[in-house]
């Protein structure tokens, strides 16, 4: 008897925290959109499963959501490629190199965030070698800039998320049996061929995984929009962020925070159950 | 592929791979593999007939020589480019890929628009119909080994490689995969170049056989002619057992209009056939295949005129079923080998018995004595 409860028992922690931790608040947090709009400190905030809140939030603040889902979606892509590639050099050419190369890919992790997203103002500020370099090459006019625009944003996105996806992808490379790309070789596949039917369908798992760890996050990261990116850009966690800590606007705040979850949660299964019919199998 | 009516054999012109690190697999070799035929490249690991075969493929490049399909130069050539195929050691099947499509792979790589028809006669000719929508895991390690013959197959490559592709299936799958290989290859047609270091399965299939110890072609013929006529101590010890016994040329002679090679034997003069003496000088190794050696209750005739010896002892027995297997200790105290065929003639002779042995002149070898009398025991 003991034996066969054991595996619940030791679920038991987990099951804990998450039910403390994740239940309660997203419980909490789905209440919070539902209450009253026109609560306030002073009058106290009464759940009167106000549902007009989601259209009223969604009519004020979806172009900053679309915003969002829309950067995270240029980031991820640019993640993916940029990862793939640096994932398919560490496992396939660093040779001996191997541990340092990816020591390096983790080293920016030993410095906080906010430094590393703030230092991107020297990179690409208007007296940088970036915008000196693009306009001493004509890609961008004199009085042109990147920081304070949506590519300074993306550019932010992209850096800080591009480690989250290039050690799922490396892990998928690195478990690639390289006998199989010599097979494909031998039957006909051009190096090229031999990457786009066997190494890449078989690294979709990590392909997934990187996606899923850089879009996440990016949707609702403020920090690059408000650091690099234009005041006139506003994105949807920065809304979400203000309306809770600024205009102690609960209803509205609660509303976005659970459609933004909703938007996420939805495209994460459309693009697993994509993935996984067509090429996890 | 355009020139099917010329000769288009398989030949490699000293070629030679040498390693960045110095190490040299393949020394200076030259191969020619008749098209159509079932060639064998024997050897223990290590000894560059795997290097060969890459070199063949395309997934190594020789440090020097020439690889040739016909009149075609295919040294330099991409692998994807060559009308070449490969049955892998560990089959490297498309893990993520139905049997079909894996064996459909390189039909679509070339363009073949509609694969259909002759995946579903390949998966015919592999008796693997039924599994043809299934992935290469759900197989077992036969079925897995028919779908990379299947894959390979299906292209009609102008040589089709074999990297030991039996080795990881267990004996009985293995001797029947050996007969099913052999079929297929009569069937097509194709010049199939297999490389294993089992000497029992290069035997049972190849036409021709190549021997190869460290980076050499030690002897290359029929499997009848390596394993009847060796040429050196390594051949015959590596492909089934040999007695190897010390003795001193004489010289030439002419034994009943035939030439021979006399030696002195431990004091007995044995006489070997000129084409098998492969030393005329000096000192010599007398070889002999222990199922060529006939024992005898000591006095009792042996029905075998030629090299007689007396005076041995039976020092074990072991009784296999279809033969007995005797280990010898001769009058000059080497223990040599003899199989008896197990023909109810005569019952099991125990240890300690004495016994006298014979074997025909013309089974007999003679190798230089020169040659380590143990090399590729060990390999086996």
């Amino acid at each position: 008897m003991r034996s066969r409860m054991l595996p619940y028992w030791l679920l038991l922690p987990a099951a804990l925290w998450l039910f403390l931790f994740f239940l309660i608040p997203f419980l909490s947090l789905v209440a919070t959109s539902l209450y009253d709009p026109d609560g306030s400190v002073l009058t106290g905030y009464h759940v009167t499963w106000h549902f007009a809140n989601f259209p009223d939030a969604i009519k004020a603040y979806g172009p900053h959501l679309w915003r969002s889902v829309w950067w995270a979606l240029i980031a991820t892509a640019l993640c993916l490629v940029f990862g793939y590639i640096l994932a398919y050099t560490i496992a396939f050419k660093t040779g001996r190199w191997k541990n340092l190369v990816l020591v390096m890919v983790v080293a920016p992790f030993f410095t906080s965030f906010l430094i590393r997203t703030d230092a991107w103002k020297l990179i690409l500020g208007d007296h940088g070698w970036v915008v000196h370099a693009l306009q001493s090459v004509h890609l961008l006019s004199q009085d042109g800039r990147i920081l304070a625009t949506p590519v300074a944003a993306i550019a932010g996105l992209t850096y800080n998320y591009l480690p989250f996806a290039i050690l799922p992808l490396y892990t998928s490379i690195e478990k690639v049996d390289r006998r199989l790309i010599e097979a494909a070789g031998d039957l006909y596949a051009s190096p090229f061929r031999a990457f786009l039917n066997v190494t890449l369908p078989l690294t979709m798992p990590g392909v997934v995984g990187a996606s899923l760890l850089t879009f996440i996050p990016a949707v609702g990261d403020y920090i690059n929009a408000q650091l690099l990116g234009s005041t006139n850009d506003r994105v949807i966690g920065a809304d979400i962020q203000s309306l809770f800590t600024t205009t102690q606007d609960y209803a509205a705040a609660g509303a976005l925070s659970v459609t933004l979850l909703v938007v996420v949660l939805a495209a994460t299964l459309i693009y697993v159950r994509k993935a996984g019919t067509e090429e996890l199998l | 592929m355009s020139q099917a009516s010329d000769n288009r054999e398989l030949r490699l012109t000293q070629v030679e791979k040498t390693y960045a690190n110095g190490f040299t697999a393949v020394q200076p070799l030259d191969l020619v593999v008749p098209q159509g035929s079932f060639f064998a490249l024997l050897g223990p690991s290590g000894c560059g007939k795997t290097t060969t075969l890459r070199m063949v493929a395309g997934l190594e490049i020789p440090t020097a020589g020439t690889v040739r399909i016909g009149e075609s130069d295919i040294t330099y050539e991409k692998p994807y480019k060559r009308p070449v195929n490969t049955v892998f050691q560990n089959y490297a099947l498309f893990p993520h890929l139905t049997i079909a499509d894996n064996v459909a792979f390189g039909l679509r790589r070339r363009g073949v628009k509609n694969t259909a028809e002759q995946v579903a006669q390949m998966l015919d000719l592999v008796e693997l119909t039924t599994q043809a929508n299934k992935k290469p895991a759900q197989l077992s390690g036969g079925q897995q080994q028919r779908v990379a013959l299947a894959r390979a197959l299906i292209n009609q490559p102008e040589v089709l490689l074999l990297d030991e592709p039996l080795g990881a299936l267990d004996l009985k799958l293995r001797r029947a995969m050996q007969l099913e290989l052999k079929r297929i290859q009569t069937e097509v047609g194709l010049t199939f170049v297999h490389v294993t270091h089992d000497q029992e399965e290069a035997m049972t299939m190849a036409d021709t056989i190549a021997v190869m110890n460290a980076g050499r072609v030690e002897q290359m013929g029929s499997p009848e002619e390596l394993y009847e006529n060796p040429r050196t101590t390594f051949v015959a010890n590596f492909l089934g057992q040999s007695n190897l016994i010390k003795g001193s040329i004489i010289g030439k002679d002419t034994l009943a209009g035939a030439s021979v090679v006399k030696v002195d034997m431990e004091g007995t003069i044995v006489s070997i056939p000129e084409e098998r003496a492969h030393a005329i000088t000096g000192a010599g190794w007398v070889g002999i295949r222990p199922e060529k050696v006939l024992v005898a209750p000591a006095g009792e005739n042996i029905d075998a005129p030629g090299s007689h010896f007396t005076g041995a002892t039976i020092v074990s027995t072991s009784f296999i079923g279809v033969s007995t297997q005797y280990v010898l200790r001769t009058a000059w105290g080497q223990e040599i080998a003899a199989f008896e065929q197990n023909t109810g003639a005569r019952g099991v002779m125990p240890p300690g018995t004495a016994v006298d042995f014979s074997w025909r002149p013309e089974f007999a070898f003679l190798l230089d004595a020169s040659q380590d009398a143990s090399a590729g025991i060990e390999e086996h």
